[in-house]
């Protein structure tokens, strides 16, 4: 990279190039990331109601989202139902409630583990593609070309992610879920012999619209924040080549760290309103 | 006056304690080629940067297309764009799309919008006026590195520009290229009438595309002039380009 661009990463990020830098504390680093990352989330609001509105891409980034992950969603939800089966049913059995393997599995996969582990998988897979995407069209000019040309990247390049992102997983933590249960039922039938329908008929009495409805809304917030931070951090990338791989890394790690967060309200709020 | 395209008076352009440009003033009239020329970190690529709004100046004054650019909300200053073009030094064509996409794109900006078979017929003409005409399903991966320019420069001109803003077209480049990419510069000004400012520091470039000359030293205009006058300047440091 040229002297030049150097020069105008750095002034595109808002800071002095590296040299005549003093470093600054941790702590002001940190609130500058949270408070850029609450701008950043404030402009794709603005944005998302302002024509035009980017269906097309919308619809590719759905597809790459959504349908490309599945496979690895499926694989991780199916070990998930079987893993959990497999390790409760000694405990389970010692008291001998092995019957309440269905229940105890559905309710903790529904309303828990599907969700968070769906949503990590998501953001170490989504999150780190679209640091490293953006981050890459950053240092290759591709984000000002378009603008150059009269285009908003923003509107193309974020806000089509962000929905994406934001109505996938749901998409995902549905199907991970639904996977998880029959790798449960694989599970049970390992050592025992229950037939499907006597299996999902145990697994559903005990799930209500108080364990589904909120775990279900709850993704839609993890998407919003796995896609926002992605793009925040490709976006905002103004190191080059050394960016790109910084934006993808930070992109799953500020990510998978405001999955926990955002569940930890989630679980106080609902607790809170179905209390 | 009427003939002036683009106006840059006194552009400063700090970045921390960095002054990269000092004070800057440029003129660039309808149809002739400025080329800048200046040593790397001197602020050639910051200056059409700032003049198309991708920095904002801290100082001085930009006219483009008889508008000030710092008087323009975002929707105007994009209706302006739409009227410049601009060849990246990376030529910056979007990866994932193919060639065909990458030029149909800043299409996508206009208020009135083509059929896709008038489209065709743009992204056809464009890559013929480049030579280029069979890569137009290539992704960009494909592509050599002067193919690049040749569709990046294709993706300038789709638009029918009155102004091109050229940053460093011939670097990376092995000499025939350039000389090659030189000589389509030449023939985009003829052909289009458009005014372009040539960002670089190949000497050769300069020399058959230069109808004008700027060298930028310190941040500030050292000399200007024609190519001849440039390099018999009395200045070594400006001579010292040329040999």
């Amino acid at each position: 990279m040229s002297k030049d661009d150097q020069i105008l990463h750095s002034a595109v990020a808002g800071k002095a190039p590296a040299k005549e830098e003093a470093s600054p504390s941790a702590f002001k680093l940190f609130f500058e990331e949270v408070a850029g990352i609450a701008q950043f989330t404030g402009h794709f609001f603005r944005e998302l109601i302002k024509p035009p509105y980017e269906f097309k891409e919308f619809a590719k980034q759905a597809y790459l989202i959504g349908y490309k992950t599945l496979p690895l969603v499926g694989i991780t939800g199916f070990i998930m139902g079987l893993v959990l089966t497999i390790q409760s049913r000694p405990t389970l059995s010692e008291f001998g409630a092995e019957s309440w393997i269905p229940a105890m599995v559905s309710v903790s996969i529904v309303r828990e583990i599907g969700p968070v582990i769906t949503a990590l998988i998501f953001a170490g897979k989504v999150g780190s593609g679209i640091g490293a995407e953006l981050a890459s069209m950053k240092v290759t000019e591709q984000i000002d070309a378009m603008e150059v040309s009269g285009i908003n990247p923003f509107n193309y390049v974020v806000v089509t992610r962000v929905m994406a992102a934001m109505l996938m997983l749901p998409v995902l933590v549905i199907i991970s879920d639904a996977i998880g249960l029959y790798g449960s039922y694989v599970g049970v039938n390992i050592k025992g012999d229950v037939s499907f329908h006597l299996y999902f008929l145990q697994a559903f009495e005990k799930l209500e619209f108080a364990d589904v409805i909120p775990a279900t809304i709850k993704t839609f917030v993890f998407g919003l924040a796995i896609g926002i931070i992605g793009c925040f951090k490709g976006y905002n990338s103004n190191k080059g080549t050394e960016g790109v791989g910084e934006a993808a890394n930070s992109a799953v790690v500020i990510g998978s760290l405001c999955v926990f967060i955002i569940d930890m309200i989630a679980v106080q709020v609902t607790t809170l309103i179905y209390n | 006056m009427e003939d002036i395209v683009a106006e840059i008076k006194h552009l400063k352009k700090s970045f921390g304690t960095k002054e990269v440009l000092k004070d800057i003033s440029v003129t660039l009239k309808k149809g002739e080629n400025l080329v800048i020329l200046g040593k790397s970190g001197t602020g050639k690529s910051v200056l059409i940067k700032c003049l198309v709004g991708l920095l904002a100046p801290d100082g001085g004054e930009i006219t483009l297309l008889g508008k000030n650019i710092a008087e323009l909300k975002d929707d105007e200053l994009n209706e302006v764009r739409k009227k410049i073009g601009f060849l990246f030094q990376s030529a910056a064509l979007y990866d994932s799309m193919t060639v065909r996409e990458n030029l149909v794109f800043p299409l996508r900006g206009l208020k009135e919008k083509g059929s896709k078979e008038d489209n065709e017929k743009l992204v056809r003409e464009a890559l013929q006026n480049v030579g280029l005409e069979e890569a137009i399903d290539k992704m960009p991966s494909e592509l050599s590195g002067g193919m690049r320019k040749r569709v990046g420069l294709a993706r300038t001109l789709i638009m029918k520009p009155e102004i091109i803003l050229y940053d460093e077209p011939t670097t990376g480049l092995d000499p025939i290229t350039s000389k090659e990419i030189s000589q389509l510069i030449l023939d985009v000004q003829k052909k289009y009438n458009a005014a372009a400012i040539i960002i670089t520091h190949d000497v050769e470039c300069a020399r058959i595309t230069a109808n004008r000359m700027m060298v930028i030293k310190n941040g500030i205009t050292a000399a200007e002039g024609t190519f001849k006058e440039l390099s018999n300047s009395e200045d070594e440091w400006v001579r010292s380009f040329f040999q």
